[in-house]
């Protein structure tokens, strides 16, 4: 009979050892909501930014959580339908009261949240390389603009590679079109003339590859040298890359510069014929740092897989949750009104090397890499900006753009200003 | 892969003889001050030491230049000293010595670093070991090399060619060098030379030969005083050039469209026979595609070794399984809803969902990667303005052999006429006592198996995912309309006008507009013939 009440008591007491702190805290948790698709055709690449936001929280609770509060993530799925996103961003800040939100991928699904975010006064960090041309009082961008990307790349090209014809190929969405108008006008400005241009739109996950690559292919062999700009999206990549390297257009003779192709997208492919073509990023995994090295030593431990690869929206959603922490220990509170201004000027180093500086124009300062893709699937950086770059939210190179800037602090603050009509447009979804 | 092959083969037949042997004390000297600069991480002091091996004349200096481009030369960390690998895992490398191939144990991954490359060097390289390579026993590796001559070239080098085409026994070769040298002559000052090198090199397809008439006639055109006998020339040569180069733009096209056709029709063959026979409106068709992209991606793991043949294993397993899924579907659900098309419509979707999570499920919804064996990568270069790909030119085959291989199972067996029976009337089919639900099962396994057929041949092609039956759905459908129901001949003309119009219209409108304008087209059509371009005539059709 005594052995039975000892060990009722020690189970009570083991009972009550572990769950009084919990019910203690549970109270008082901050809540970090999670919005990527797990499921349709963007899971492939959200369900990583899912894995890795739910690293980053595991990490700070074990470094003791936040301003003494133990970090609870919230996941919801969206499944990558447009519509869907701006439900569950509701669902999130009005049910689940989370206190900031990491999500979307897509352009389309980013602004399908923006008018929920603005209405609710939520806090989002976008972590994927953008269009630019938006700058929202609730969303932080620590993805790359467009002259964080487009415009390196095609700088790059010109003048390392000796680029004079140019081929701009996108998936046909709001991304591609957007950055291909910037870089049409880009190109010439930079006096290249409008038959040296050929712009070409394919739908998403488009498999036929044949007459396009077989154009390129001719409109490359015209003297000049030839050079492809890619903003084809998804896994319609894999076979666009297969129907490049059975028709045996070589790196060497007509590069392709890709936007939209990383580590994540190339581990499904075998990089044999592709060896040579480049990729324009702030983050590759084969970048040499200790920073670097610690996270994908901490990205192998979480995910229990050796063979998982970092990528550029990865670093940016740790940028974003390392910058967001910084800011929430500065002013001592959630309350996104405080932490939003407390963010401007937030600095977190780069897994590259160098610093990201959060601007008050909602977007980092980022270095510029270009790299060329290996027979193992990794990127060999063949060149980087001197320093970082500052994202740009409005392009220079568009007329209508040129004029807006976007700057939350006083004066302007304002996402939309006009700078000749001295008038803030707000937002236009 | 290959151009390391004959490289390899080069050094094993002639170690001994090999022309550039110059074994100086020297040369070796200079070879480890280049390998210095290869540790560099500069690529203009790589560039220094591509120069210094290549002329160095040291008898490895292929070895190196080519293991350099393969990426299989890679440096310690620590001591900086240059090896040649061999790959026995991704984490451990066998490694040898690049100047005489002797062997220095195994070693981890993390000691050494790979010697960078970029583009520009990769051009470099190939230059200088087309030089290298030009008096190689082997026929492919010295016209490779030519090739590659032909690309950048330069006074070295056509010294190189003119020496080199004087021993030069084999035609193909022989021809190209001649090319060379005219290209080269082309330049020349002297006005003869220059006239006959242009007359020479009229008709020639190589897109350098191309660029060279291009730039030789503006450079004429900008002089003050007209050349005019060597300006026709320029117009006669430039002028064939693009006749030729626009008629085998056309065979391309051709040959392109029943490319996407032979795609398309071995992703509607199977909806037509189910379509045709029971009609079932079989939405969880493309499902079937993908079931049978997977069951490749599951052969080659399981087999990871015999990469090559996994195809031939594939195709009758993808039939089997597929085959038998599209029984348990057909025996579980749709005999159940005969007669009852909406809700056979909706029964089948929501399986085809279910199979979807299912794989999603099972095999995760990232993408899977499988290999396309050798013998289907790359292409057949015909001549240099035509080169059709090798698996593109397979799949037109298998989907002819697929459908030679249903049109005998049709016209030639019982089960066929069986089926055939069925199609025109159940009723007088069944009161002729064949057992009518006996063959909707076949049938519909039949179809799904020649689904999962094609989705073995797609794996070749696009993604593997779960959304790959997505994809192919909606044409499939469009095909088994505008071909008519219940004729094969309808479904392979309807594929083929489908694909060779989107591939005719593709470069005028664009790949998403020529979608469009076809499914416009098929609108149009169905208004006017309503079963299709094959309708089934008398009394068959009378249902």
């Amino acid at each position: 009979m005594r052995k039975e009440v000892l060990l009722l008591k020690s189970m009570l007491l083991a009972v009550l050892i572990l769950f009084i702190p919990q019910i203690g805290l549970s109270a008082d948790k901050i809540k970090v909501g999670v919005l990527h698709s797990l499921s349709g055709t963007m899971a492939i690449s959200e369900t990583t930014l899912k894995d890795t936001v739910l690293m980053m929280v595991e990490e700070q609770n074990k470094a003791g959580g936040l301003l003494g509060k133990e970090l609870e993530a919230v996941v919801v799925d969206p499944a990558s339908d447009w519509p869907l996103f701006a439900e569950k961003m509701r669902e999130l800040i009005e049910v689940h009261k989370v206190d900031v939100v990491f999500g979307c991928w897509t352009s389309v699904s980013r602004k399908s949240v923006l008018p929920v975010v603005e209405e609710l006064n939520g806090l989002l960090f976008y972590p994927v390389q953008y269009e630019g041309e938006e700058s929202s009082k609730n969303v932080f961008y620590t993805g790359a603009a467009p002259n964080q990307q487009a415009i390196p790349a095609v700088d790059y090209l010109m003048n390392e590679v000796g680029a004079e014809r140019w081929v701009l190929a996108g998936t046909d969405y709001v991304y591609p079109r957007t950055t291909n108008k910037i870089l049409e006008s880009y190109l010439k400005q930079k006096g290249v003339a409008e038959e040296d241009i050929m712009i070409n739109y394919t739908p998403f996950g488009h498999s036929d590859w044949q007459t396009i690559v077989s154009d390129i292919k001719s409109f490359g062999s015209a003297g000049k040298k030839t050079a492809v700009v890619s903003t084809i999206n998804g896994d319609a990549n894999v076979p666009f890359y297969k129907e490049l390297g059975n028709q045996g257009i070589s790196a060497e003779d007509i590069p392709v510069v890709a936007f939209s192709v990383g580590e994540e997208e190339l581990s499904g492919i075998d990089t044999g014929p592709l060896v040579g073509h480049l990729a324009a990023w702030n983050y590759f995994m084969s970048a040499e740092s200790d920073a670097n090295d610690e996270f994908i030593e901490a990205w192998h431990g979480f995910i229990g897989d050796e063979d998982r690869v970092t990528n550029d929206p990865m670093e940016a959603t740790y940028i974003g949750f390392k910058m967001w922490a910084k800011a929430v220990e500065k002013v001592g509170t959630t309350d996104v009104d405080t932490v939003r201004p407390a963010l401007y000027g937030i600095e977190v180093p780069n897994l590259t090397g160098g610093t990201a500086v959060m601007h008050s124009n909602h977007h980092l300062s980022k270095p510029v890499l270009i790299g060329e893709i290996q027979d193992d699937g990794q990127f060999d950086i063949v060149w980087s900006t001197d320093g970082e770059v500052e994202g740009d939210a409005w392009t220079d190179w568009l007329p209508e753009s040129k004029v807006i800037v976007a700057d939350w602090t006083d004066p302007i603050n304002c996402g939309n200003y006009n700078t000749e009509t001295k008038k803030c447009s707000g937002q236009n979804y | 892969m290959m151009k390391l092959y004959f490289v390899m083969l080069f050094l094993f037949v002639f170690p001994a003889q090999n022309i550039f042997a110059n074994e100086s004390s020297e040369s070796i000297n200079s070879l480890d001050s280049s390998f210095e600069l290869l540790t560099s991480k500069s690529f203009s002091d790589k560039t220094k030491a591509i120069e210094a091996i290549s002329e160095s004349g040291h008898p490895s200096a292929l070895g190196i230049l080519s293991s350099l481009l393969d990426g299989k030369l890679y440096y310690g960390k620590k001591d900086k000293k240059i090896v040649k690998i061999e790959k026995i895992d991704s984490k451990i490398f066998k490694t040898f010595d690049p100047l005489n191939n002797d062997s220095l144990g195994e070693k981890k991954k993390r000691e050494l670093r790979k010697v960078g490359i970029n583009n520009k060097l990769r051009g470099l390289l190939n230059e200088k070991i087309a030089k290298l390579t030009i008096f190689s026993e082997d026929k492919k590796t010295r016209l490779q090399a030519t090739r590659n001559i032909l690309k950048n070239l330069n006074p070295s080098s056509v010294e190189i060619i003119r020496n080199a085409v004087k021993q030069e026994s084999d035609a193909d070769v022989r021809e190209l060098m001649q090319i060379c040298i005219y290209a080269a002559d082309a330049q020349s000052n002297d006005r003869e030379i220059k006239l006959n090198a242009i007359r020479s090199l009229s008709g020639s397809l190589y897109p350098e030969i191309g660029i060279l008439l291009d730039k030789l006639n503006t450079e004429q055109l900008a002089k003050s005083e007209k050349d005019t006998e060597l300006l026709e020339a320029l117009d006669e040569s430039i002028e064939s050039t693009k006749l030729k180069k626009g008629f085998y733009k056309q065979i391309e096209n051709i040959f392109f469209g029943l490319s996407l056709g032979s795609v398309l029709l071995l992703a509607a063959v199977g909806l037509a026979i189910t379509f045709g026979v029971m009609g079932v409106i079989n939405m969880a068709h493309g499902e079937m595609l993908m079931l049978g992209a997977y069951t490749t991606f599951v052969i080659q793991q399981l087999m990871p070794n015999a990469i090559e043949y996994s195809l031939f294993i594939a195709i009758p397993a993808a039939f089997i399984f597929t085959g038998l899924v599209g029984i348990g579907i057909e025996r579980g659900v749709i005999r159940y809803l005969y007669g009852r098309p909406l809700e056979t419509l909706l029964a089948t979707f929501g399986l085809s969902l279910i199979l979807q999570q299912a794989v999603r499920s099972i095999f995760s919804p990232l993408n899977r990667s499988v290999i396309t064996p050798d013998w289907m990568s790359g292409s057949y270069e015909f001549n240099p303005a035509l080169s059709l790909t090798y698996n593109r030119m397979y799949i037109v085959l298998f989907a002819l052999l697929v459908l030679f291989a249903l049109l005998w199972l049709l016209k030639k067996t019982s089960f066929g006429l069986q089926m055939r029976a069925v199609t025109q009337n159940r009723n007088m089919a069944k009161a002729m006592g064949i057992r009518t639900n006996w063959v909707d099962s076949l049938t519909f396994g039949l179809g799904s198996g020649i689904a999962g057929v094609g989705g073995v041949a797609l794996s070749q092609l696009t993604n593997v995912g779960p959304n790959l039956g997505q994809a192919y759905i909606v044409d499939s459908f469009m095909v088994v309309v505008f071909g008519g129901v219940g004729n094969l001949w309808g479904t392979f003309f309807g594929a083929m006008t489908l694909g060779i119009a989107n591939k005719f219209m593709e470069p005028f409108t664009g790949a998403v507009f020529a979608k469009i304008l076809v499914l416009i087209f098929i609108i149009l059509f169905i208004q006017k013939y309503p079963r299709g371009m094959f309708a089934l005539k008398g009394r068959a059709a009378e249902s």
